[in-house]
C-alpha cells in the first residue's frame, strides 16, 4: 500500500480549495499511532488536514477514526493505558510534546460529540461556559459573543426569547446545534466533529449538514462519519481508514467516483463495513 | 404446574412485602402517637395561678395588675385552709404525747405536700430553691399531688403467702376527730379556686431557658446546643467529605492504596458511636487540646467524624453518576480538571450530595453517645456563637436521656422530657424537609 505523501494530498486537495483566508492553522499527522494497551488502534497514519477545508474520515466501525479524531485535541488523555507514537502537529506545535498547554490546545480546537451533550444549565450559560473559562468573570461582550455564536450555529432565531431556559428542554437537533454554538463561542480554529448526526433524525441531520456547509471556509473542520452520503455531501477531502490503517486519502469528488484502492471501492459499494 | 407454582411464589412475595410495609407503618404510628400526644402536653396544658405568678416574677411576663388581682383571689380562697392548719398546730400542742408523736409525723407529710401543691405556707421563710418558692404550675401535676394528700400509700403484708400489696389509705382517717379532718374534703372541693387552672399554649417552651434544672421554663439551651452541634458537624464534614469524594471518584488512580482507603471508609461507617465519643475525648480534647474540657467545637468535630463516611459515600456515588458526556464537553472546551469539577461536575452531582447531607444531618442532630464525652452537659445556659469554641452545651438527645435517668425528680418533669423528644423529632423532620425542598428545586432546575 502506498502512503499518500503530503505533496500528493495537497495536489488532490487543490481543486476543492476555495480560499485559505488569513489564518494558517492546520493539523498534520506524521506516522501517528495510538495504542490502547497492546492494541494499536491507529497505525502509522500520515495525513494532512488543510486549513479551512472540511475533511471527512470514513471507515467501518472500530477502524480507529474516532480515536484519530480524539487524538487531535488530546481527549484520549483520559483513557488509562493509552499512548501514542509518531507525531501529531497542530499549527507547528507537537500536540504530544512536553511544552504543550492542553487548555490552550482545546480552546483552539473545538469538538462536537456523537450525542448532544449540553450542560444542565441555561442556554445562555451553555454558550457562555467556554468564554467564561478563558476570559474570567462575565464581561459586557459576553452577550454579543453568545448571540453571534448562536447566530453562526443557526439557532439564534429559535432560542432568542428563551435564553434562560434549561438547555435540556431543547430538541435533539437543537441541542446539537447548541453544542456547536458552545464550541464556536471560544473562537476555535479547528472544529472536530465525531459523528455529530448519528443520534439525530433526518431533518435535524440536514440542518447540521447545512450548518457545516456555512462554516466551511471559516474553520478547519474534521468530521468523522459512518454515513458515506454525508461525507460526500459535506466534505472537500475524504480519508478512508480501515483497521487503523489509512487506505486512501484525496478529494471527495474523486474518491467517490474513481477510488484508487480496491478496498475503498469495496467499502463504498457496501461489500463490507 | 410449573407456571402455577411460579405464580404462587410471585404472589406470596408481593404479599410478604406488602405486609412488611403495613407492619412498618403501624409501628411508626404506634411510636409517633405517644411522641406527639405526650410531647404536645409540654406546650398545651392547664396552667395554674402559680404558673402565671412564676412567669411574672421570673420572666417579667404577663399583666402584672391582673396577676396581682388573681393572687389576691387565690390567697383568699386558700385562707380557710391555712386557718385549719394553724388551728391544728395549736391543737397538736395540747394532745397527749403518744398521740402527738403519731400525728406529728403525718402532719409533716401533709404540710410538705401542701407546700408542693400551693407553694410556701404562711409564715415560712422564702426557700432557696425555686421549686420550693412556687406550687404546682401545671393542673395535671396538681391533681397528682392532691391524690397524694388525700391518700397515703401503705403496703399490706398481712397475707404472708402473697406479695405485699399497695393500698391507698385516706389520710382523713388518721386525723379523724381533729381540726384537720375537714381540710381534706375542703381541699378536694376548692382546689380549682385555689389554683385557677386555665388552658395555656406555652409556645415559649421552645424559647425559654430552663430554671432550677428543668422544673420550670423551656428548652432553648438544648435546642440551640443541638443546632450548634449539628451545624458545626456539617460545616466540618461537608467540605472534607466532598473533597475526599472528588479525589476518590475523579483523581485517584485505581490501585491497592485507594481500595484500602475505601475499605477504611466503610469500616469507619460501622464503628459504634460511643467509640467515636471516646475517640473525640482522647483525640480532640486530651491530645489536640481543642478546648480545656468539653466544648461544642470538640463535639462538632466528633460528630463530623461520625458522619464523614456517609457523606463521602453519597458524594462519591453522586459524582460517579454524572454523565461522562458533561465532563468531556467541559474538557473539550479547554477547562482544566479543577474547573471542570467546580463548574460542571459538582453542580450536576449536587442533588445526590444533598441526599447524603440530609441523612447525616438527621443522624448528627440525634446522636447521643459521641457528645456525652465531648460536648454535652445536663444543665446550661444558651451559648453565644463564640462561646461554642470552649464551652459545653446542653443538647436535646443527651438531655432526653439525662432527664429520664439522672434527674432528682423524674416524675415531676416528664412533660419536659416528652417536649424535648417531640422537639427533636420535629427539628430533624424540619431539617430534612428543608433539604428535600432544596434538592427538588435544584434537580428541577437542572432537568429543565
Amino acid at each position: 500500500m502506498i502512503q499518500p505523501t503530503l505533496a500528493n494530498i495537497r495536489a488532490a486537495a487543490e481543486p476543492a480549495t476555495a480560499d485559505y483566508g488569513g489564518r494558517q492553522a492546520h493539523v498534520a499527522c506524521d506516522r501517528f499511532s495510538f495504542f490502547y494497551g497492546d492494541n494499536q488502534a491507529v497505525r502509522n497514519v500520515t495525513l494532512d488536514f488543510p486549513s479551512f477545508q472540511v475533511t471527512a474520515i470514513i471507515g467501518p466501525s472500530g477502524c480507529g477514526k474516532s480515536t484519530l479524531l480524539r487524538s487531535i485535541n488530546r481527549m484520549n488523555d483520559l483513557i488509562p493505558g493509552g499512548r501514542t507514537g509518531g507525531r501529531l502537529v497542530f499549527d507547528g506545535q507537537d500536540v504530544y510534546g512536553p511544552r504543550l498547554d492542553v487548555v490552550t490546545l482545546r480552546r483552539r480546537i473545538g469538538m462536537v460529540f456523537q450525542k448532544p451533550n449540553p450542560f444542565p444549565k441555561s442556554i445562555f450559560n451553555n454558550v457562555a461556559y467556554g468564554r467564561r473559562l478563558h476570559d474570567g468573570p462575565a464581561k459586557g461582550r459576553l452577550q454579543e459573543i453568545v448571540e453571534a455564536s448562536l447566530q453562526r450555529a443557526g439557532l439564534w432565531d429559535e432560542v432568542k426569547d428563551r435564553l434562560d431556559d434549561n438547555a435540556l428542554s431543547l430538541s435533539g437537533g437543537q441541542q446539537q446545534r447548541l453544542c456547536i454554538a458552545r464550541a464556536l463561542a471560544v473562537d476555535p480554529e479547528v472544529l472536530l466533529m465525531d459523528e455529530p448526526t448519528s443520534a439525530l433524525d433526518p431533518r435535524a441531520t440536514a440542518r447540521i449538514e447545512d450548518l457545516i456547509a456555512e462554516l466551511r471556509g471559516r474553520y478547519t473542520i474534521i468530521i468523522v462519519t459512518h454515513n458515506m452520503q454525508q461525507a460526500a455531501r459535506v466534505s472537500d477531502l475524504t480519508a478512508f481508514l480501515y483497521e487503523g490503517d489509512l487506505i486512501e486519502y484525496g478529494a471527495t469528488a474523486q474518491m467517490f467516483t474513481k477510488p484508487r484502492q480496491k478496498r475503498t471501492e469495496d467499502y463504498m459499494t457496501g461489500r463490507f463495513g | 404446574m410449573k407456571l402455577r407454582s411460579r405464580r404462587l411464589l410471585d404472589r406470596s412475595l408481593t404479599g410478604v412485602s406488602v405486609m412488611a410495609i403495613v407492619l412498618m407503618s403501624l409501628s411508626l404510628l404506634v411510636l409517633l402517637g405517644p411522641i406527639f400526644s405526650r410531647g404536645a402536653a409540654a406546650f398545651l396544658f392547664r396552667a395554674t395561678s402559680e404558673f402565671r405568678r412564676f412567669n411574672l416574677e421570673q420572666f417579667n411576663r404577663g399583666d402584672s395588675r391582673r396577676i396581682a388581682a388573681e393572687s389576691r383571689a387565690v390567697a383568699e380562697a386558700r385562707q380557710p385552709l391555712y386557718g385549719m392548719l394553724a388551728a391544728f398546730t395549736a391543737e397538736l400542742e395540747d394532745m397527749d404525747p403518744a398521740r402527738r408523736r403519731e400525728l406529728r409525723q403525718q402532719f409533716k407529710e401533709v404540710r410538705d405536700l401542701l407546700r408542693e401543691l400551693l407553694g410556701p405556707l404562711p409564715g415560712e421563710m422564702d426557700a432557696v430553691m425555686l421549686r420550693q418558692q412556687y406550687g404546682q404550675t401545671r393542673w395535671d401535676r396538681a391533681r397528682v399531688t392532691l391524690q397524694r394528700i388525700l391518700f397515703s400509700e401503705q403496703w399490706d403484708y398481712s397475707d404472708p403467702s402473697r406479695m405485699g400489696r399497695k393500698v391507698l389509705v385516706p389520710r382523713r382517717q388518721a386525723f379523724a376527730g381533729t381540726q384537720l379532718e375537714p381540710l381534706f374534703p375542703h381541699l378536694q372541693q376548692n382546689l380549682k379556686s385555689m389554683l385557677q387552672p386555665r388552658f395555656t399554649f406555652y409556645w415559649r417552651f421552645l424559647s425559654d431557658r430552663s430554671l432550677d434544672s428543668h422544673f420550670f421554663g423551656g428548652i432553648w439551651p438544648e435546642i440551640l446546643g443541638t443546632f450548634y452541634l449539628t451545624l458545626g458537624a456539617m460545616l466540618l464534614a461537608i467540605p472534607f467529605g466532598v473533597i475526599a469524594a472528588i479525589y476518590l471518584s475523579e483523581f485517584a488512580a485505581a490501585g491497592r492504596l485507594v481500595s484500602l482507603l475505601r475499605v477504611c471508609i466503610s469500616t469507619l461507617a460501622g464503628v459504634p458511636s460511643i467509640v467515636f465519643g471516646l475517640f473525640g475525648l482522647a483525640f480532640f480534647i486530651n491530645t489536640l487540646h481543642l478546648s480545656h474540657s468539653k466544648s461544642v467545637l470538640a463535639g462538632s468535630a466528633t460528630l463530623a467524624l461520625l458522619i464523614l463516611p456517609t457523606i463521602i459515600r453519597a458524594a462519591e456515588e453522586a459524582l460517579k453518576s454524572v454523565p461522562h458526556a458533561y465532563k468531556e464537553a467541559a474538557l473539550s472546551l479547554g477547562a482544566s480538571p479543577l474547573r471542570m469539577v467546580l463548574t460542571v461536575l459538582l453542580p450536576a452531582a449536587l442533588p445526590g450530595i444533598l441526599t447524603g447531607v440530609i441523612i447525616s444531618m438527621g443522624r448528627a442532630a440525634g446522636e447521643t453517645a459521641p457528645i456525652i464525652f465531648t460536648a454535652a452537659v445536663s444543665v446550661g445556659r444558651p451559648l453565644k456563637l463564640w462561646e461554642t469554641l470552649n464551652q459545653p452545651t446542653p443538647a436535646l438527645p443527651w438531655n432526653i436521656y439525662n432527664l429520664a435517668t439522672e434527674h432528682q425528680a423524674v416524675d415531676q418533669i416528664r412533660h419536659v422530657q416528652f417536649g424535648m423528644v417531640l422537639t427533636l423529632v420535629l427539628l430533624v423532620l424540619l431539617l430534612n424537609l428543608a433539604a428535600i425542598v432544596i434538592r427538588a428545586r435544584i434537580s428541577r432546575k437542572m432537568r429543565g
